[in-house]
């Protein structure tokens, strides 16, 4: 049994008929439970519920601090290298995007972990593009021994591994795995990855399984909005972390509903995910999985993200870039804008402004 | 005669442990601990940043308290005596709450890793108060693994929900020779004084003061409320009766 097999049962499911059933009803009904079944989340996510979305975020609002209290895990990425074989249609690091690439040194990692380390952030996610040749788990391994000096928790967003090589880099330091599918829509998943290793929509579906297995602590999922329609995307992704909790309950599961940003080269939007979207997806989630994390990033503007603050989220990114050596090279290309250029002190200071505890260390490996 | 609770050598007067997740901002949390007159106060070591003062949880907890570390975020006894031994050899003294968490969907303890642990760190000196899910067998289990005292949980962690477990408790309180701390679930005064009357050493309270208006003010509630509870259990609580207690009895007119 793995994900992949479980999502086969909505293979066939008619997604706008279930929708245009859905009645006021319905959404007030879901509202007065305290368990939700996956047709409950889904009934959530219909167009219907927009009606009803005061409501689910302050039942959000009142779940998220009973269970989180008001506090926000901050933490920063790392890009070390961005070199990438794939040909993903909406990425800026794929392989004939005429990116400029580049790999940190052992060195130019250090100099980037202490300026990080200066804002007094502890955890840290670092990700490279799929290049196994060009970043292969022994390198990865190389900068978690440069980095573990500096931050208590480092998690990877990199090409999907095996169980072993999992393994190995958790005996190493690492701690968190975010890996999102970016479309659960099988069909649309093969049409955005033309070529590439990436084009195996099993094995990155199953690549969080594979590192729950191997003694991962924390797993980050989601679907990268903006790919697909973006209710059933959302849906599966709740799905994916309800499975993984139930599968694997020591583990900290949680999602992230990133969208899709520009990026350098051409760009094109796919579908359109509003602010309205946004956060009916996160309502939803948080009263389905109200033990979930809710992971916000950068892509997301400021003004968005301090409204989030309070609908469910449970970590945010601060002090962002996603150019390879981007804090300490200014001219690097990153692989998509950033939205919130805000620094982390700017962000523990709107954090304290609405009554949020900032929180930089929630776990220590040792 | 002054009542007190001896745990691990101390001397405590004050029945109300208090924790300190989720209160924003942490500088509201020696008030807190004030104003409910705690003298225990858990801390995560997770959350434990001593290399910056003023983001360090543990610098908000006052000096004149007994810092109980807990081992949140341990998935088995390995990783909560790892924990444990870090936070001795930081300076945090050798009282430990074992926490064993496997379930991150309601954060029910794991009574078997909890043993384990227990067994391997009150063997080592430390002061061990487990928490646990109210099992009798497992709390004695705990007694032989030589915990200092044992922490049922009244409802899940941070539900608030009161005491579920009330029944499992009282079997706890009775059987158990050690003291029995209702740790978690406890999300009303009330409900902490219900779990004193009936005999619970003590009340462990995070999420309900943490999260409340105002956490200060819901602190001293709590306080009062442990306080009430105790005295009320020594006081000896009056027999309950089905039926009223006629002032002119309907069997008056007999007579030997």
């Amino acid at each position: 049994m793995s994900f992949y097999i479980a999502r086969k049962n909505y293979e066939e499911f008619d997604f706008n008929g279930f929708f245009k059933c859905v009645s006021d009803e319905d959404v007030e009904r879901v509202l007065e439970k305290n368990r939700l079944t996956e047709i409950d989340y889904l009934t959530l996510l219909s167009p219907r519920a927009e009606g009803h979305l005061e409501k689910m975020a302050q039942k959000a609002h009142r779940l998220t601090v009973q269970h989180f209290g008001k506090v926000m895990l901050l933490y920063t990425p790392l890009y070390l290298a961005n070199y990438c074989v794939n040909h993903c249609i909406y990425c800026g690091f794929r392989v004939h995007s005429g990116l400029e690439r580049k790999k940190l040194s052992l060195d130019e990692v250090e100099a980037e972990a202490e300026m990080i380390a200066a804002t007094g952030l502890k955890h840290i996610l670092i990700l490279t593009g799929e290049s196994r040749k060009k970043s292969p788990v022994k390198y990865i391994r190389e900068c978690i021994e440069v980095l573990k000096k500096y931050f208590t928790s480092i998690s990877i967003e990199i090409y999907p591994l095996e169980e072993q090589e999992y393994a190995e880099l958790i005996s190493a330091g690492v701690d968190g795995l975010t890996i999102y599918q970016e479309a659960y829509n099988e069909k649309v998943y093969a049409e955005i990855h033309p070529a590439g290793p990436k084009r195996n929509y099993r094995y990155r579906l199953e690549a969080p399984e594979r590192a729950c297995r191997a003694g991962i602590r924390t797993v980050n999922v989601g679907a990268l909005l903006g790919l697909h329609e973006w209710r059933s995307e959302a849906f599966f992704a709740g799905l994916h972390a309800n499975y993984l909790q139930r599968l694997y309950p020591a583990v900290e599961v949680s999602i992230s509903p990133p969208r899709i940003r520009p990026y350098p080269g051409e760009f094109q939007t796919f579908v359109t995910v509003n602010d309205k979207n946004l956060v009916q997806y996160v309502l939803a989630y948080r009263l389905f999985m109200p033990r979930g994390g809710v992971t916000i990033s950068t892509r997301e503007r400021a003004e968005l993200r301090e409204h989030l603050v309070k609908l469910g989220a449970t970590k945010m990114s601060a002090g962002s870039c996603t150019a390879v050596g981007g804090r300490s090279n200014t001219q690097s290309t990153g692989q998509f804008e950033i939205s919130d250029r805000r620094s982390v002190a700017e962000m523990a200071g709107m954090l304290y402004a609405q009554g949020y505890q900032p929180v930089y260390k929630d776990w220590q490996v040792v | 005669m002054e009542d007190v609770l001896r745990i691990g050598g101390q001397e405590l007067t004050s029945r109300l442990f208090l924790g300190t997740g989720k209160f924003s901002p942490n500088s509201l949390i020696p008030e807190a601990v004030r104003s409910s007159g705690a003298q225990v106060i858990t801390v995560a070591l997770r959350r434990v940043d001593q290399g910056s003062e003023e983001e360090n949880i543990a610098s908000f907890v006052p000096g004149d308290c007994i810092m109980m570390p807990n081992t949140s975020g341990a998935r088995n006894a390995g990783e909560a005596v790892r924990i444990a031994r870090l936070a001795r050899a930081a300076g945090y003294g050798n009282w430990v709450k074992i926490e064993v968490i496997t379930d991150n969907r309601y954060l029910l303890p794991d009574n078997f890793e909890t043993i384990k642990a227990t067994e391997i760190l009150a063997a080592e000196g430390f002061v061990v108060l487990p928490y646990m899910s109210p099992d009798l067998v497992a709390a004695k289990k705990l007694v032989e693994a030589g915990a200092a005292a044992v922490m049922p949980l009244g409802a899940p962690i941070g539900s608030n929900r009161g005491l579920k477990t009330r029944e499992l408790v009282r079997i706890l309180i009775e059987e158990i020779q050690l003291p029995v701390i209702v740790d978690a679930g406890i999300g009303r005064p009330s409900e902490a004084s219900e779990a004193m009357e009936m005999g619970a050493a003590a009340v462990l309270v995070n999420t309900a003061v943490a999260t409340a208006g105002d956490p200060v003010a819901m602190a001293r509630a709590f306080g009062l409320a442990v306080e009430a509870g105790r005295t009320a259990y020594l006081a000896g609580l009056g027999a309950t009766r089905q039926y009223a207690s006629a002032s002119s009895p309907l069997t008056g007119f007999l007579s030997d």
